[in-house]
């Protein structure tokens, strides 16, 4: 078993690196998105401060979310799914090795740039501590819930949309915890309680999405 | 002896029933070869053995056991060949068949084997966009060579094959069943098989007016 999923790992990972600035793009898409706010709202430190946590929280929530539609898209169109729901193995597996090549290629290259986008928005050393351990426990959040949106638009056109419309919304709990774990350090309390929440979100997100999204794929090879 | 078998299908697809009171047997060795007008159900039927959809009544068995009950046993059991080709654009045909083969445990020398059969060997390190239509067709047929399995599905398998890989094709089903396995398969261009049984889906074809 866990050699198959290391193989489809594999798998997602080589097609990421050969087809594309997807990751590249992602992480570009961030950096852009954050570096926009300093324009819009005037150079003043305290500010940027201020709004740092949330900025650089919904800009990462945003980016994670670009690269969500070509998770099954590909493998949708080329035939490969279906093959992909006849293997001996179950269908949960395969979708949580796809969801964890996407966070490798786009949340972890994320986790990486946030320390440069702190700097530019004047968070301090302690702040930012927190802001990365939020950001390695919210991400993989994401990736998990964004998957069943990827595997629920299969088949439609003007998925990309219709994919924000759906994961979007379901995103807010970790914005919440993740933003407000920075703000309570910033406002001297300890972020404790935030970041148990957030990891809690990830226990409960790690079985419940692959499976929620196992049942959408086999939707739609259905059709 | 184990069969494949399915009794009293009905597949209703698209808001019409497709075909109604379907049944077939499939001992092993045999070749099953469905014939039958274009939107007769051919692809539905395949799709209905791999268990990609589920029949709307009825039951699909390997000896005598519904396949619904154990997918996973049954994925263990059968190679599909469906319309499109699954070839990675970006991946060398060796790492494309390298891939599915190596989920079931196939090695390295079946792959090539697999594909010296279908006299691809040649194309072994080209990346799956340099190749044509018919290639990229006998490098999917190399695919299910190259991981043995029981049962065979194949969905009009000479696609954009040459008269050359056709007989390449043949040679490679009858092998396949001499090793007491089985075949089905629906095709418009008759392959030349030995003792295959027909089952011609358009008389199980509902008249609209029964709707």
């Amino acid at each position: 078993m866990t050699g198959q999923f290391l193989r489809i790992l594999k798998r997602e990972l080589n097609l990421a690196f050969r087809q594309g600035m997807d990751s590249m793009m992602v992480v570009m898409f961030f950096v852009i998105a954050v570096v926009l706010f300093p324009f819009g709202i005037g150079p003043e430190a305290n500010i940027l401060a201020r709004i740092a946590p949330g900025v650089i929280w919904v800009a990462a929530l945003l980016a994670s979310m670009l690269s969500l539609e070509r998770l099954f898209q590909l493998d949708y169109e080329d035939g490969s799914l279906e093959l992909l729901t006849l293997q001996p193995f179950p269908l949960e597996l395969t979708v949580l090795a796809k969801i964890c090549a996407h966070w490798l290629t786009t949340g972890l290259p994320l986790i990486a740039t946030a320390p440069l986008l702190a700097i530019l928005m004047n968070m301090d050393m302690e702040t930012l501590s927190i802001l990365l351990i939020s950001l390695l426990l919210g991400t993989p959040v994401l990736s998990l819930i964004g998957s069943i949106g990827a595997a629920l638009v299969l088949g439609s056109r003007r998925g990309g949309v219709l994919i924000s419309l759906l994961i979007l919304p379901l995103y807010i709990p970790v914005l919440i915890f993740g933003a407000g774990a920075i703000e309570a350090v910033s406002g001297g309390f300890t972020a404790k309680s935030h970041l148990m929440i957030l990891g809690g979100l990830l226990v409960a997100a790690l079985p419940l999405c692959p499976w929620a999204g196992a049942a959408a794929l086999r939707q739609a090879v259905e059709t | 002896m184990t069969q494949f078998s399915g009794t009293e299908l009905i597949c209703y697809r698209g808001g019409r029933t497709v075909f109604r009171g379907l049944k077939f047997t499939v001992a092993p060795g045999a070749a099953l070869v469905l014939v039958g007008p274009n939107g007769s159900g051919k692809s539905s039927l395949l799709r209905l053995m791999a268990g990609l959809l589920q029949p709307t009544s009825g039951t699909i068995a390997w000896g005598g056991e519904p396949i619904s009950e154990e997918p996973e046993l049954h994925n263990q059991r059968i190679q599909y060949v469906g319309h499109q080709t699954c070839i990675k654009p970006v991946l060398t045909v060796s790492e494309n068949l390298g891939f599915w083969s190596g989920i079931h445990g196939g090695g390295t020398d079946l792959i090539l084997e697999a594909l010296e059969m279908f006299d691809i060997g040649h194309l072994i390190d080209v990346p799956g966009q340099f190749l044509s239509a018919g290639q990229k067709q006998r490098v999917n047929l190399a695919r299910i060579l190259a991981s043995p399995t029981k049962l065979w599905l194949l969905d009009e398998p000479t696609t954009a094959l040459d008269v050359s890989a056709i007989s390449k094709l043949e040679q490679a089903i009858e092998q396949h069943r001499q090793n007491g396995n089985m075949v089905v398969l629906s095709t418009h261009s008759g392959l030349n098989l030995s003792n295959t049984i027909t089952l011609n889906l358009g008389q199980y074809a509902v008249g609209w007016e029964e709707l």
